[in-house]
């Protein structure tokens, strides 16, 4: 099977819509066909990745976590606009310390978030051969 | 009549919260919870909006949805006062009426 | 179905799963093991702990593209391959250890 440029795009806050953790389920369902994964999270989508999310207070499963598992799913490549991040009073520290290991390279840890202007996002969508939107 | 104001859409993304803002009276209270409490937040593009308001309106958010999404209580607006269920339920006893803008 | 361990009733759902993945106990995963004639050794025992290891963490039963990499990182190269996998668990690493591990079936698994 060729490989594919696929882009889930994720645009929800978690937990008051079911949004963003089906994305992240079909995220790791997809990587069964080894294609060429991203994913962009901008508008709302950037609280998905933010750091030290406490669900205790709502009884709703927390899987924040999960995404610090795409490196091993060989999703490497995490768009996040900064724009969005702006408009909302948040800065790139205020995200999870995503990354991947490189086999290759010892194991050593890479960074997966690769942050991006609107601009840069758009260019990044429009050389994917499949969106996917959530 | 105080009137209690429940709002659970982001201000980034849908129209609710501003709408509901541009319709509250003086001695209403405005809670936010669930996807709303990202409007809590200062600095940001609604931060303004929300600021307007709170001349005369008083302004909640749920505290658990707060944390649930990793946002910190030290960085909401001033004046923007965190709730627990308790508190919540306190708000639709102190106000005559309640209404959800979803 | 339900299992007994213990004098305790273990809740399972039709595939055999943990109802309540708190249930679990050691205990537990050799009943399940026993039941479909598997005696635990050390070498199911390596696997069934990163297992719940690797849930506690993340939160999801991985893969087993990814179990078997992780494995081949943790405990070399020679378990980390399908063929070791498959010769501890016939039924296949992903569903068999995740249920003997207490964890849910793993995402994407069918």
């Amino acid at each position: 099977m060729a490989t594919k440029k696929f882009m889930f795009v994720n645009r929800k806050s978690p937990y008051g819509t079911v949004y963003a953790l089906e994305s992240l389920e079909v995220v790791l369902i997809s990587a069964a066909f080894e294609q060429d994964v991203s994913l962009a999270f901008l508008d709302d989508g950037v609280y998905q990745i933010t750091k030290g999310q406490n669900t205790d207070g709502i009884g709703q499963k927390n899987f924040s976590s999960t995404y610090k598992a795409l490196g091993d799913y060989e999703i490497k490549k995490l768009y996040v606009e900064k724009e969005s991040l702006e408009e909302r009073g948040l800065t790139p520290d205020d995200l999870m310390d995503l990354v991947w290991e490189d086999e290759d390279d010892d194991w050593a840890e890479k960074p997966s978030i690769i942050l991006v202007n609107r601009a840069e996002m758009a260019d990044a969508m429009a050389e994917q051969e499949v969106t996917l939107s959530f | 009549m105080a009137m209690l104001h429940i709002v659970n859409k982001s201000p980034f993304e849908r129209v609710s919260f501003r709408s509901c803002l541009n319709h509250v009276k003086p001695g209403d209270s405005v809670l936010m919870i669930e996807d709303a409490v990202v409007g809590a937040y200062d600095n940001t593009s609604f931060s303004d909006k929300l600021k307007a308001s709170m001349s005369d309106v008083s302004v909640y958010v749920l505290g658990g949805d707060l944390v649930a999404r990793g946002l910190s209580e030290d960085r909401v607006i001033n004046g923007i006062k965190s709730v627990d269920y308790a508190g919540f339920v306190d708000l639709t006893v102190e106000n005559e009426t309640t209404q959800s803008w979803l | 179905m339900a299992l007994e361990v213990d004098g305790q009733t273990i809740e399972l759902d039709e595939e055999g799963y943990l109802v309540d993945l708190s249930s679990w106990t050691p205990e537990v995963a050799k009943a399940l093991a026993a039941g479909e004639d598997v005696e635990l050794t050390d070498e199911h025992w390596d696997i069934i702990n990163f297992l719940r290891e690797y849930y506690d963490e993340y939160q999801i039963a991985p893969a087993v593209r990814v179990l078997t990499k992780a494995v081949g990182k943790r405990l070399g190269k020679d378990k980390g391959n399908s063929k070791y996998l498959y010769s501890l668990f016939p039924y296949g690493p992903g569903k068999q250890a995740c249920k003997y591990a207490g964890l849910p079936k793993p995402t994407g698994c069918v």
